[in-house]
């Protein structure tokens, strides 16, 4: 025991003296925390519309206006020339074209039926589909509007209509940074243990110190104890900053669930994150080495868990990829706690495994770390 | 007859078809310095790692401070100091932590590692640098703390690789007092060298070469027998037959 106490003293000593650790612990979580949210939005705002306007009537003025009321278009173009808005387009200055024929009032009223023509640049996919979503959305608005001031209240209603009411749960507003902010907590707690936990290893083998340590009689348990109990703290540090300060003070996210339990399951995660540093750092021989592998799987873990794109709507071979990553379970649970207020029994499954990995990494780990040496 | 401290039998190390070490037989007494002479390349660092218990030996037998290689080496490594080639102490950590780290995992109380913390300052002089970083210091400091560092638990037997690679004349002369002392100590000094003056302090040397020891004596008893002048002339005798180009 007193061994590990001189261990642990040493490398907090190290840690707090290393110019290029320091910033990583204190800077970077709050900084990727107060920026990731805001730019991995997926409310698509600034549309570029033009406006062909064949009619100039005051119903077209009205729903030119509502467009561009909207919030989510900006208004590129507006003129009477469809080929001029085309034009555009192909110039990348606009998304979307909104052709008003001419005579739309007049038909509107007299044949009480009109239409209208969209035109879509789908070079960005989701932009253009969901561009085009909003555009129906408000024209069917516009619509009923219209129906409204013409319609006599008192009348049999001519058309039946079916008005969907939809209430959005855990989230009322649709604030993407509430699903962002717990998940992209669960990164930066990955990053600990894939990263700096294995780097550090690595880094006492490439300069030697390893082998003084060998000829020490501390036993092989204690040294990599004292490896993982310093960046297991700093793991739960950086995500307290982040929930306490960052995720409370800024984006106001309070987690609805207990605070037990989210400290709980981080801690096995840390764990088994931990283990995975230090199954890298047994494979590499230099930090870049480290560093590069650590690279590749950090990209795996964090595209393929969910962070940005749901799982559900993966193929089936990166569904498997997916389930076999612990950070996939890491981030449903905070969002689950955070969001939901999910309790134990709902989190069981995710803990269990996460658990598993954690056994997984760290024997494989320790029985390959005892062979090298 | 003398106390024997380190004892191999036919100790052998293979690399696949590599043979580093091949069937190395020898003695060392307790309280000698032992020079461990070869060219770059002849298995010197190797047997000295298995001797560690640093490198699992593939064959052979030895008994390091009486306990088995195989099977009491966490005895063995309390009972050994070792100085790498490399330098091995952590520069970010300054001069007084390395010692009350390393003094603290090999079990000194802190009021041995305070008196050591002292004594040391005042033997290498170091009082006005006891709070810097051990990165920041010259390398003959750096050489001369990491010996006292290695042999701070008072062991049995101390292993040196090359310890005064790259040192200035002076430093070294001052390093093999800080050996000479060590050995007044009691402690066995277990030392590998390129240089041919530095083999010239030992008790007894061998020189290995292509992983065989082919000589083993005191320096004089050596140059007599080769008829040299020097342990240079005898090193360059054995040496020429290498096939093992050096690295």
């Amino acid at each position: 025991m007193r061994q590990l106490r001189f261990l642990l003293q040493k490398e907090f000593k190290q840690i707090f003296r290393n110019r290029a650790l320091l910033p990583i612990i204190f800077v970077v979580p709050v900084i990727q925390l107060l920026v990731l949210p805001l730019a991995a939005d997926y409310a698509i705002k600034n549309i570029s519309i033009s406006i062909v306007d064949h009619d100039h009537s005051s119903y077209s003025q009205q729903l030119v206006s509502k467009v561009i009321s909207s919030g989510y278009f900006q208004l590129a173009d507006y003129g009477n020339s469809y080929d001029v808005a085309f034009r555009q387009i192909e110039l990348d200055e606009s998304d979307l074209i909104l052709e008003i024929p001419a005579d739309f009032e007049k038909g509107l009223i007299r044949e009480n039926h009109q239409q209208l023509f969209i035109a879509v640049n789908a070079i960005n996919g989701t932009k253009a589909g969901l561009g085009g979503a909003y555009l129906n959305r408000i024209i069917a608005d516009f619509n009923a509007e219209i129906r409204l001031d013409w319609q006599d209240p008192q009348r049999f209603q001519e058309f039946p209509t079916i008005e969907i009411v939809s209430s959005n749960w855990f989230n009322p507003l649709l604030n993407y940074r509430f699903f962002m902010v717990p998940g992209i907590l669960a990164v930066l707690v990955t990053m600990v243990g894939a990263y700096m936990c294995s780097l550090n290893i690595v880094k006492e083998k490439e300069v030697g110190t390893i082998e003084q340590i060998n000829v020490t009689p501390i036993k092989k348990h204690h040294f990599i104890l004292g490896k993982l109990i310093p960046f297991w703290m700093i793991g739960i540090f950086i995500f307290s900053v982040g929930l306490f300060l960052v995720a409370r003070l800024v984006y106001g996210i309070i987690p609805m669930g207990s605070l037990g339990l989210l400290y709980g399951f981080l801690s096995i995660f840390l764990i088994a994150m931990l283990g995975f540093g230090l199954l890298l750092s047994t494979y590499s021989e230099t930090q870049q080495q480290a560093m590069s592998v650590a690279f590749f799987f950090m990209m795996i873990f964090l595209l393929m868990s969910g962070l940005f794109t749901p799982i559900e709507s993966m193929p089936h071979w990166a569904k498997i990829i997916a389930w076999c990553n612990p950070v996939t379970y890491f981030i449903e649970v905070m969002r689950m706690i955070v969001l939901k207020g999910s309790g134990f029994a709902d989190v069981k499954m995710q803990l269990l495994k996460t658990i598993g990995f954690a056994i997984f990494f760290n024997s494989w780990a320790i029985i390959n770390y005892s062979k090298t040496n | 007859m003398q106390e024997v401290v380190i004892k191999t039998d036919k100790l052998t190390k293979r690399f696949g078809d590599f043979i580093a070490t091949n069937e190395i037989t020898f003695e060392v007494y307790a309280g000698e310095i032992f020079g461990f002479l070869g060219a770059n390349g002849a298995g010197k660092t190797t047997a000295m790692r298995m001797l560690c218990g640093l490198s699992k030996p593939s064959s052979g037998q030895a008994t390091i401070a009486g306990y088995d290689i195989y099977k009491e080496t966490e005895s063995i490594k309390k009972h050994i100091g070792y100085m790498s080639q490399k330098f091995s102490l952590y520069e970010d950590l300054t001069v007084m932590e390395n010692i009350r780290f390393f003094g603290g995992i090999y079990g000194l109380t802190n009021k041995q590692i305070k008196e050591k913390i002292k004594n040391l300052a005042e033997k290498l002089g170091l009082q006005d640098q006891m709070r810097k970083l051990v990165g920041s210091l010259p390398l003959g400091w750096k050489q001369k703390l990491a010996f006292s560092v290695a042999v701070i638990h008072e062991p049995r037997i101390v292993f040196l690789d090359e310890p005064t690679g790259g040192v200035d004349p002076v430093t070294r002369r001052q390093f093999w007092d800080l050996i000479y002392e060590a050995a007044d100590n009691g402690i066995t000094v277990f030392v590998t060298t390129h240089y041919m003056d530095e083999a010239e302090y030992c008790n007894r040397i061998s020189m290995m070469v292509d992983g065989v020891i082919k000589a083993l004596d005191t320096p004089a008893n050596l140059k007599a027998h080769y008829g040299a002048a020097s342990i240079d002339e005898v090193f360059f005798e054995l040496a020429r037959g290498a096939k093992r180009s050096a690295d």
